[in-house]
């Protein structure tokens, strides 16, 4: 270890220090004055993302090559980090108004930022399951915040039970690729594989074993059984955390390690990876059409986008799309936090306590008498659905840019179909909050207000002038040593 | 072959298991039986045996076996250190003291949440 080591980690050291720091500090603010922790550890992620800025471009490796930094690492950096944020702007009026404010809540999602920042980072398997770990263990915890709220420790358990589960599955993986390749390093197994040295069975069955653990994190049909429940269970402002950081980690992990390291065993995984998307979509958006329950309906509806964003895995050995193919990935997880925030944050605004003002119904009467925030809803839900010219629609025309030029048709239509499907369910809320009479009960707050103003104009925006966003997401390719 | 270095244990695992089986076995086959109910009763290092099995225990001590696992698997990074510190010079120092301070800061933390307290 080198000091040029500890510099390229400079933000997440900044992060972990911070929270560190914030536990120490937190044991002499009063028990009324804890929204001040909200501040303070959104300076300490600001700082965090001004370095993270900072060291844009270059590419380096550290720690003997288990930690890369290149345009991918630093790309999902700046989102995780700006995903934090706005988890805060969510989190502080929220959890007052819900009478679960103590600060461990801001110092918790510090460290499973730090975990994502991590997982950005990782170019050696056993990092990776370390961020992993990293990542998940704090949001096990925030699952249950709400105790003793019934629904809030049983989501807990259950995230917590099929969380360690499947990195079980990670580590297992990762311990039959070091048999196979001998060393667990990304660019080492590549080298393994390209002179031959490895053993080819052995390799696919570990990374089998790493797509279904992976697969559980970022909720890929079949191991998606946890999501509704967790997502319904778990306080809202960590819901829409969980939803957008660790299912961007999660794919973080699984563009670096199957983009780069497996794409060799292309032949086999291919067909795998064809049919886990085009079950994830269909299997996500036909399920979501039955949901009342909003909470729920958006656990389905982030099912589905997992099942668009996998969509780019079948093109793993074409190297020619690659940098299309994972700019397509990035810029899609983009569209997602952002319409995702923006969702959550107005499914928060009319969440009243104990779980009530949760149905589809209670957004009755919204576009009548909060005509800015039933726009803001309508906003995400047609970003939601892939209606331009909002985010989700250019997130979605890139993917199956990809997918076409890697010359999987028939997957590119089974994208566009159950993009249709998913109209129904997007529009049906829509439909309810202009089309029927209703009281709904709307709080003002002054956070989670400017995070819907902002998410809104940012869907619309910045898919008019997308372009430069998507030069820099493709630019994002992985930087692989020799 | 790796495999016929395994060959000893192997016949070991099988001699002890026999010798096992054979010693309760025949103690099984030959032996008197007069249970009474003093007989039957489960041995508690011959003190009269008191209440049942599964006994409902306070949730403190969980607490206090969690606080105990954070502390002392602290040891198992001590004690290989300390065995290389001349090597490892001043990086090696600096490490454990960061290592160190993060355990403190834990403690501190734990201290005053009042986790240490029994009432």
């Amino acid at each position: 270890m080198n000091f040029s080591d500890l510099t390229t980690i400079l933000p997440l050291i900044t992060l972990v220090g911070w929270a560190i720091i914030l536990i120490l500090v937190d044991l002499f603010i009063p028990a009324q004055r804890k929204g001040i922790m909200a501040m303070l550890s959104a300076i300490g992620i600001m700082i965090s993302l001004v370095i993270a800025i900072c060291q844009f471009g270059g590419q380096t490796t550290a720690f003997s090559g288990m930690v890369v930094f290149d345009g991918f690492s630093v790309f999902l950096q700046i989102l995780f980090l700006i995903s934090g944020l706005a988890a805060i702007a969510l989190a502080y009026d929220y959890i007052k108004r819900q009478g679960i404010e103590r600060s461990e809540y801001y110092i918790l999602l510090m460290f499973s930022l730090s975990g994502m920042t991590l997982m950005a980072m990782a170019d050696d398997l056993i990092i990776i399951f370390l961020a992993l770990e990293l990542l998940s263990i704090p949001l096990y915890v925030l699952a249950g915040f709400a105790n003793p709220r019934l629904d809030s420790e049983e989501a807990a358990l259950k995230y917590f039970l099929l969380g360690s589960f499947s990195d079980a599955f990670v580590v297992f993986g990762t311990a039959l690729v070091f048999g196979a390749a001998r060393t667990t390093t990304i660019p080492g197994i590549i080298a393994a594989i390209t002179v031959g040295a490895a053993n080819l069975i052995l390799l696919m069955v570990g990374a089998a074993l790493i797509l279904i653990g992976l697969g559980f994190k970022v909720s890929i049909v079949p191991f998606h059984m946890w999501t509704p429940d967790v997502y319904q269970g778990a306080p809202s402002s960590v819901t829409a955390f969980m939803a957008v950081g660790a299912k961007t980690a999660g794919f973080a992990a699984l563009l670096r390690v199957f983009m780069a390291a497996f794409n060799t065993l292309a032949v086999d995984l291919v067909p795998v990876l064809w049919a886990l998307a085009a079950l994830t979509m269909i299997l996500g958006n036909i399920t979501a059409i039955v949901q009342g329950n909003i909470k729920r309906l958006l656990a389905y509806s982030s099912i589905a986008h997992t099942g668009y964003i996998s969509m780019v895995l079948v093109t793993i050995n074409q190297s020619r799309i690659t940098q299309h193919a994972v700019g397509a990935a990035l810029f899609y997880l983009v569209a997602y936090a952002v319409t995702s925030f923006g969702a959550w944050a107005v499914v928060i605004t009319l969440e009243h306590s104990e779980g009530k003002g949760l149905n589809v119904e209670d957004y009755a009467g919204l576009g009548r008498k909060y005509p800015a925030l039933a726009a803001a809803m309508t906003v995400f839900m047609l970003s939601f659905t892939g209606v331009p010219p909002t985010l989700g629609f250019l997130g979605k025309f890139y993917i199956f840019r990809a997918v076409l030029e890697g010359g999987y048709v028939g997957l590119a239509i089974i994208g566009v179909l159950t993009s249709l499907v998913s109209a129904y369910y997007y529009l049906r809320v829509v439909v309810v909050m202009y089309m029927r009479e209703g009281e709904p009960l709307v709080r003002k707050e002054f956070w989670l207000s400017s995070t819907i103003f902002m998410t809104a104009i940012a869907t619309v925006i910045v898919s008019i002038f997308s372009t430069p966003l998507f030069t820099w997401a493709s630019k994002g390719i992985m930087f692989i040593p020799k | 072959m790796a495999f016929w270095d395994y060959l000893p244990i192997a016949i070991l695992f099988v001699i002890s298991a026999g010798l096992a089986a054979i010693a309760v076995g025949l103690g099984h086959l030959f032996g008197p039986r007069k249970p009474t109910p003093k007989k039957l009763e489960p041995y508690e290092s011959g003190m009269n045996p008191f209440g049942p099995g599964t006994r409902r225990m306070p949730v403190r001590f969980y607490l206090v076996a969690v606080l105990f696992i954070l502390f002392d698997i602290e040891v198992v990074f001590f004690l290989p250190w300390a065995v290389v510190l001349k090597d490892l010079g001043i990086t090696g120092l600096v490490e454990m003291i960061v290592f160190v301070s993060i355990l403190v800061v834990g403690f501190i933390y734990a201290w005053k949440k009042g986790a240490l307290e029994w009432e």
